[in-house]
């Protein structure tokens, strides 16, 4: 089997729009939650989210790529811009055509599906653009990567809600460690915040009206962002051999069903997909120093989560840190795992704990090292990130310093 | 049907019981509605008698709508209608 390592990162979301931005804001603890602004606001009971602000499409993509970009599809390139420009990787003969794409999403293009159904619905126009299905569908953003760099081997696009973008990079990773290509692209983005995006969201009445506050005993529920994070993964040996930097190692991964219940999380799900990840990568549990966690905020989820840490670790639950950034960036949904990816790099590359801010009151359900409200410096040789879909589908990967 | 009896019967369909088995007293646990029943319930009221209901799943008693029994969640819908409607 071969080793397989991180040798460029990308993003665009509401902390920053690269990952330099990004970090820095992670680490200073900034909010990138706030008042949401599009069409019809006004008639949702939610009004808060992790908006992507001062990206504008026009300028930066031609009039033709605007009728065939949805904006999850542009957050996609721009932050695969970033990660495959950081490489330093070009796509030609044997490397493009071994090299593909493999990208999560839960929704794909939501404001093109919002925009058309008001114009055929509400407007009552019965004609639309002659891309809105190319435009919208799942696998555009993948497809558009494909093509903007020549990568020709095996690329697809995985959905799986909440943990859709952990399991593309899960499949990235066995391509590459099982030697079917020397490079993937890999990573996940979403763009749900619009009208219909957040309407739908609101049904279930698990959304929070003020802020979101993983692990806190006064969490009132989650809070949706956008964006995207997009990554290089890429064979050791080939790496090197082009004296490539190593952002860190991606050393294993699991997946587990619930097989439950259709929202509630499982204690025993999140615990199988940890505890599978390490026994994957060949990892101590005692070697494992943060967990970046799924930290929705929700009731549920925070104390499922915590439960299934301290089921896995043991007494070393004591001792390591478990933050939730998506009290910064809000909750990506599909793009969610690999936004959060960027936290674990941070920990293992640079020494720096990305904290869970809004943290105000503790609770006894969720009595772990959350890093509240201020990031810490730390020494950290192998990092989990978590994620814990809706639908009970779990994924989890462990990333080791390099 | 009164306020009671459209209340009881959305309760009664989403619990799958008889009308009759369905008590002011009885809360959502004794008919066997779990949170997603609850909020599916929360639903169906707000669709019949038009009326926003505060409910947040993730902490429902922190939510400004008492639904410990079928009795307070009638009570809480006349006080909304009262103020949405008037």
């Amino acid at each position: 089997m071969k080793r397989v390592v991180v040798t460029g990162a990308g993003t665009i979301n509401a902390l920053g729009h690269s990952v330099p931005a990004t970090l820095a804001a992670m680490q200073e603890g900034t909010c990138g939650i706030g008042q949401l602004e599009f069409r019809d606001v006004e008639r949702l009971q939610i009004q808060i989210g992790g908006q992507v602000r001062g990206f504008e499409a026009e300028g930066r993509y031609n009039r033709q790529q605007m009728s065939l970009y949805d904006r999850f599809t542009q957050f996609t390139l721009a932050a695969a811009r970033e990660a495959i420009e950081q490489s330093g990787l070009t796509f030609s003969g044997d490397l493009a055509a071994r090299s593909g794409v493999v990208l999560g999403t839960a929704g794909g293009g939501v404001s093109t599906w919002d925009d058309n159904y008001r114009a055929v619905y509400e407007e009552g126009k019965n004609r639309v653009h002659p891309f809105v299905v190319p435009k919208l569908m799942n696998n555009a953003a993948a497809s558009h990567v494909s093509i903007e760099w020549n990568l020709k081997g095996p690329s697809f696009t995985v959905s799986t809600a909440c943990a859709s973008s952990n399991h593309a990079m899960a499949q990235a990773f066995a391509m590459v460690r099982s030697g079917m290509a020397p490079v993937m692209v890999t990573g996940g983005s979403e763009s749900m915040l619009c009208f219909g995006g957040v309407k739908a969201w609101e049904g279930l009445r698990v959304m929070s009206r003020d802020a979101c506050r993983p692990f806190s005993a006064n969490r009132n529920g989650m809070v949706q962002g956008e964006g995207a994070g997009i990554f290089v993964f890429e064979e050791y040996e080939h790496a090197r051999a082009r004296g490539a930097e190593i952002l860190c190692e991606v050393a294993g991964f699991a997946m587990s069903s619930d097989a439950a219940d259709i929202v509630m999380p499982s204690k025993s799900g999140a615990a199988r997909a940890m505890a599978g990840a390490l026994q994957d990568g060949g990892i101590d549990p005692s070697e494992v120093g943060y967990i970046n966690a799924h930290g929705t905020g929700t009731a549920a989820n925070d104390k499922t989560e915590c439960a299934a840490v301290a089921d896995v670790f043991g007494p070393h639950a004591d001792s390591l840190m478990i933050s939730s950034t998506k009290s910064m960036h809000g909750h990506l949904i599909g793009g969610t795992g690999a936004v959060e990816l960027l936290a674990c790099i941070m920990a293992l590359r640079d020494g720096i704990i990305a904290p869970t801010i809004g943290y105000e009151e503790p609770d006894p359900e969720c009595a772990l090292d959350v890093v509240p409200n201020e990031a810490r410096a730390a020494k950290v040789k192998v990092a989990l990130s978590n994620a814990f879909a809706f639908g009970g589908m779990n994924a989890v990967l462990a990333l080791r310093a390099v | 049907m009164s306020t009671q009896e459209q209340v009881i019967a959305i309760i009664a369909e989403q619990a799958m019981l008889e009308p009759a088995d369905v008590t002011l007293e009885s809360t959502p646990e004794d008919l066997g509605i779990d949170s997603l029943g609850l909020v599916e319930s929360i639903f169906a009221i707000e669709e019949a008698f038009d009326i926003n209901i505060p409910f947040n799943a993730n902490d429902p008693a922190a939510s400004d709508f008492d639904i410990s029994s079928v009795g307070t969640i009638i009570a809480g819908i006349e006080r909304l209608r009262a103020e949405q409607q008037g």
